[in-house]
Formats: structure tokens, sequence, C-alpha cells
């Protein structure tokens, strides 16, 4: 058996999603090829071959290939999938725009977010927003699935040796091309990496007060996050949304503020090691997955836990 | 311009969803079934689209069982003008879905074709990517907002870091994300105009498409339930334990 895993990078940082898409990689078993398609991506492609089980890089470089394009990407794929018992891609906005082309060019079947690998060709998947994992078996000759990260651990970044060769590009597909990007500027850890996560909801009650999520944040070193009632309300941009349909997450310790705990919610963080809730609605679904409940006004309790940090981290 | 808007029969939104206790699939017996959330945004903004006199004709498409004619009619009720309906018992998967969409592309020939970005049934998240790329169009997927400047189509992603915008040649398959609109409520004058409005109902046969699945559902399980914890009585507790018990801070 043989694996190609799609790279997600922005051109110059290999994005730690592809980690965990290689160990997925590895537990099919095989030999592993990363594919790095992108401009001036020559820094991405050398961290790549530093991933411990990468045997080989391939390197496509040209200039429709910055954005990620998915009509010139899966172009590309498709060009190399030939050799390939699995194509593996994260299950990022990047992986699921650009995997489910590659699949029905090559007449195959795609499997979402996969969670588990039974065998070569039988994996878990979540359906119905995580209520139910499904275990599917793929007759297709080439298996092509998207992997959920926060499901496999990271494969280490260094330690690797894989040789690094250049693919030729496919010529523009001429369809689609990029106008521009407005990314949020953060200091904090991105949400899918996040050790510790604090996230806001309805309760919120204004963008505004995400100030006193995100003090709580910077004390604990987190990343923030939202419910798509949060979001929806224009609290804080749509990459904030954790959830069914937003991002889903898994850190050490996931913070609940003013959240309910809607189904869509839960699908995207009920996997973390610890969860704490603080809403002051007792019969909130939220702290039915809680480890540790508060029942509290958000707007008491919030400022009360960054004084807490403060004094915790006073004592050492 | 002409568009085509597909609309998938799901189990509704608000229905909690249990794994069959053999573990061959869901309940789906005397379940409630919706339109999936993501495809009536998609109806919307098509009607929108034809509101604001950028479309002639909306032409709103489902495949699968024969209730799935209610699925449309909800459809031809928020302003679609007219409805197909392929009809079969089989299992339809993303990629049986997309080729059958194809065909009846081939037939409407619209402009421009919008779905839901995903299905709350399977979660897939690829009909839309693999019509596009069977018809060889642009694909503009999770979108939040649609331009057309001269002959082209500016598309507002919603990705992993923020926002991107990419602009793609007609014609064109867009996936509809949570913030590209807000569905209408439906009237009830409408629902009542929408019965008298024409559904043609296909065969897969007719389309000569193959349908057969290619994954196999070995079995379906609910997940283990994460279990309740403790509540604390107040934030000194709170930091107490997860420091001192949890050990995460």
């Amino acid at each position: 058996m043989s694996i190609l895993v799609i790279a997600e990078h922005d051109n110059a940082v290999l994005k730690a999603a592809t980690l965990n898409t290689v160990t997925a990689a590895t537990q099919i078993g095989g030999d592993i090829t990363v594919l790095v398609a992108g401009h001036g991506c020559g820094a991405v492609a050398q961290a790549a071959a530093q991933i411990v089980g990468v045997k080989l890089v391939l390197v496509a470089d040209a200039p429709h290939y910055a954005h990620q394009l998915a009509e010139n990407v899966a172009a590309l794929v498709v060009t190399l999938a030939g050799g390939y018992s699995h194509i593996l891609a994260p299950a990022t906005a990047t992986g699921k725009n650009t995997l489910p082309r590659v699949a029905a060019l090559l007449d195959v079947a795609q499997l979402s977010d996969v969670i588990k690998v039974e065998s070569p060709d039988t994996f878990v998947r979540p359906i119905y927003a995580g209520n139910v994992l499904a275990t599917i078996q793929s007759s297709d000759k080439i298996k092509v699935m998207t992997v959920r990260g926060t499901a496999f651990p990271a494969a280490a970044t260094t330690g690797g040796s894989a040789s690094v060769e250049t693919v030729p590009a496919v010529a523009d597909a001429g369809l689609s091309s990029f106008v521009g990007q407005q990314l949020t500027k953060s200091d904090r850890p991105e949400l899918t990496a996040a050790r510790i996560i604090v996230s806001g909801g309805r309760g919120m009650g204004d963008g505004a007060n995400f100030k006193l999520l995100e003090d709580v944040a910077d004390k604990l070193g987190a990343a923030v996050g939202a419910s798509r009632a949060a979001v929806d309300a224009g609290y804080v941009p749509n990459d904030y949304q954790v959830g069914q349909t937003g991002k889903v997450v898994a850190p050490e310790l996931y913070v609940a503020v003013g959240i309910s705990g809607a189904i869509q919610h839960l699908a995207g963080m009920k996997d973390s090691k610890v969860i704490v809730a603080i809403n002051k609605d007792e019969e909130a679904p939220i702290f039915q997955v809680a480890d540790y409940g508060l029942v509290a006004d958000l707007f008491v309790a919030v400022p009360e836990l960054s004084k807490e940090l403060d004094r915790l981290k006073a004592a050492g | 311009m002409k568009i085509l808007v597909a609309v998938k029969r799901v189990v509704d939104y608000n229905v909690k969803v249990r794994a069959k206790a053999d573990g061959t699939g869901v309940e789906t017996a005397n379940v409630k079934m919706s339109m999936n959330p993501f495809d009536e945004i998609a109806v919307e903004e098509a009607v929108r689209l034809q509101e604001a006199g950028k479309a002639k004709e909306i032409v709103a498409v489902s495949l699968g069982v024969a209730a799935c004619q209610d699925t449309i009619r909800t459809a031809l009720a928020m302003g679609a003008d007219r409805g197909v309906l392929v009809e079969t018992d089989a299992e339809l998967q993303p990629l049986a879905v997309a080729k059958l969409l194809k065909a009846v592309a081939d037939q409407e020939k619209p402009d421009l074709i919008i779905l839901g970005k995903q299905a709350i049934d399977d979660d897939a998240n690829q009909t839309g990517q693999m019509l596009a790329a069977l018809l060889g169009w642009a694909q503009g997927t999770f979108a939040s907002k649609l331009e057309f400047v001269a002959d082209a189509l500016n598309v507002t992603r919603e990705v992993d870091g923020g926002l991107e915008t990419v602009a793609l040649k007609l014609p064109a398959v867009i996936t509809a994300d949570l913030r590209l609109n807000e569905p209408r409520f439906v009237k009830l004058p409408n629902i009542m105009k929408a019965k008298k409005k024409p559904l043609a109902v296909l065969k897969p046969t007719d389309l000569g498409v193959d349908v057969t699945p290619r994954l196999v559902t070995l079995k379906v399980q609910e997940p283990p339930k994460r279990q309740a914890g403790v509540k604390v009585d107040s934030v000194t507790t709170l930091v107490d334990k997860l420091h001192n018990e949890a050990h995460v801070i």
C-alpha cells in the first residue's frame, strides 16, 4: 500500500493538521508520500521531509497553487493519484474543499472526517453531528478521505528524512482566481491546536464582552472560541465558531461561558479532556457534559476567575 | 440567468437521532423530516437573486424517495419556479447524487447551481464539490456572500482563518454556509401556490446514471456518553479543582 497525504500549509509554514493526518496514514500502513502544492513553498517541503514516517515529499510549485484553489489542486492530485491506494487530507476548510473534487474526478467515493482506522479499507466517521458513529467499508480501488485532526495524535516533526522531489504543475484551469482574504489576526494559539480554549455563547450579550474572555484566555495561554449563536449574532467572526459546522476541537480544557450547549455545539467540543461550564441557567444542557459546572452570572464569575488565576500564579 | 438548487430531505434538526438497536442504521420511522437547513439557505439565495432581477428561473431538484416531493414543494413555496424529482428508493451516496445532479444540469443548462454545504444527516460535505468536478466548473464552497462583477462571480468563503474571496467563471457551483442569508418563513398563500407549480419526476435510469453505493455501512452505534461531572459552588473551588484535581491549569 502507498498513501498520499496532501499537506496543509500557507506556503511558509506546514500546518499542524498535516501531522495528525500523517498519523492516520501510519495507522493504515504503507509508504507515505506528502504532497506540498503551493508557490514558493520550499520551506514547507523541507518541514514535511522531517516528519517521522514520511518517505517521500512531492513539491508542485506554481503561482496558481499559491491559494490552494480546489480546481487547480484537484487537477494536480488526479495526475499523481494512480500510484496510491489511499489519498488523505486534513478535514480543514481547505481539505474539505479540495478532496471531494479529487474523489469525483477519480470516480471514487470519499469518506469525510475519519476518526478511526479499523483496517486499510474500514474506517469510523461521525454522522448526525457526532450523535452516531458509522463504521464504513470502502470497495473503491483508491480510498479518498479527510481526517479529523483531533482524533489522531500529531506525528513527530523532527527525526524523519524523506527525500524531496519536484513534480510538474498542471496548467491553470482558469476557472477561478484568488481575490483577497480577511484573516483574523491574533497572538493567541489557533483553536484547533490550543491546549486550552475559552468559548463564549449568546450569554455574552455583546461582542465587546468577549474582552472578559480574552483576559482569562491570555492568562491561561488559551484560544478564544464561540458558539454558533454568538457568531450569528455578530459578536465575533466566523472563524471562532466551534461546532458541527465550525471547528471541531479537543483541548485539554474547554471553558464554555454563557453557552447553552446545543447539539451542534457539543458535536464540536465534547471530546475535550476536561469541560467547564459557566452558565446562569442550571438547566442548560451544557452541564450534562461538563466535568465542572458553575451556576453563576458570567459577568460576575469571569472577572472573579481572572482574579483567581492571578492569585494562583502569584502562589506559584 | 437560470439557477438550479438542490434540496435534500433529512431528519429534522430538532430530532435527537438514535442508532437502531441492531446497529444497522438510525431510527427514521415516525421521525419528522425537513429540508436540510443549509439547502434552505441555498434556496433563499436563489430566490433573492431572482428578486434582485439577476435570475430568471429557479429549478429545485431533489433525489430520493417519493416523499422528497414535499421538500421540493417547500422550495417552490419559498419561490422556486418548478421542481424536478429523481425518484428512487435506493441508498444514494454523494458521488451518485453528484452524478444525478450533473445529468439534470446537462438537461437544464443552468448558469449557477446552489447547494447547501453539507447535509445534517451524513455530514459528508462533498456533493457540491463533486458536482463541480463532474461538470468541470468552478466551485465556491462555504459561501457567505455572492457578488456579481462583470462576467464573474465573487464568492466570499468561510475558511479556517477567517474569510476568503475568490472570483469564479460562470457557470459555477456554490455551496451555502450558515451566514449567506437567513431563510424566510414560508407563508400559507405561497404554500397553496406551490401546489400548482410544475414538478417533473424522473428515474435514475432515465438519466443513465449508475447509483450503486461504493461504501458499505457495516454498523452504526452511539458514541460513549460523557458523564456529567460535579457542580461547584464558587469560582475559588473551580480554580482549585482545575489546578489540584484535574491538573489542567
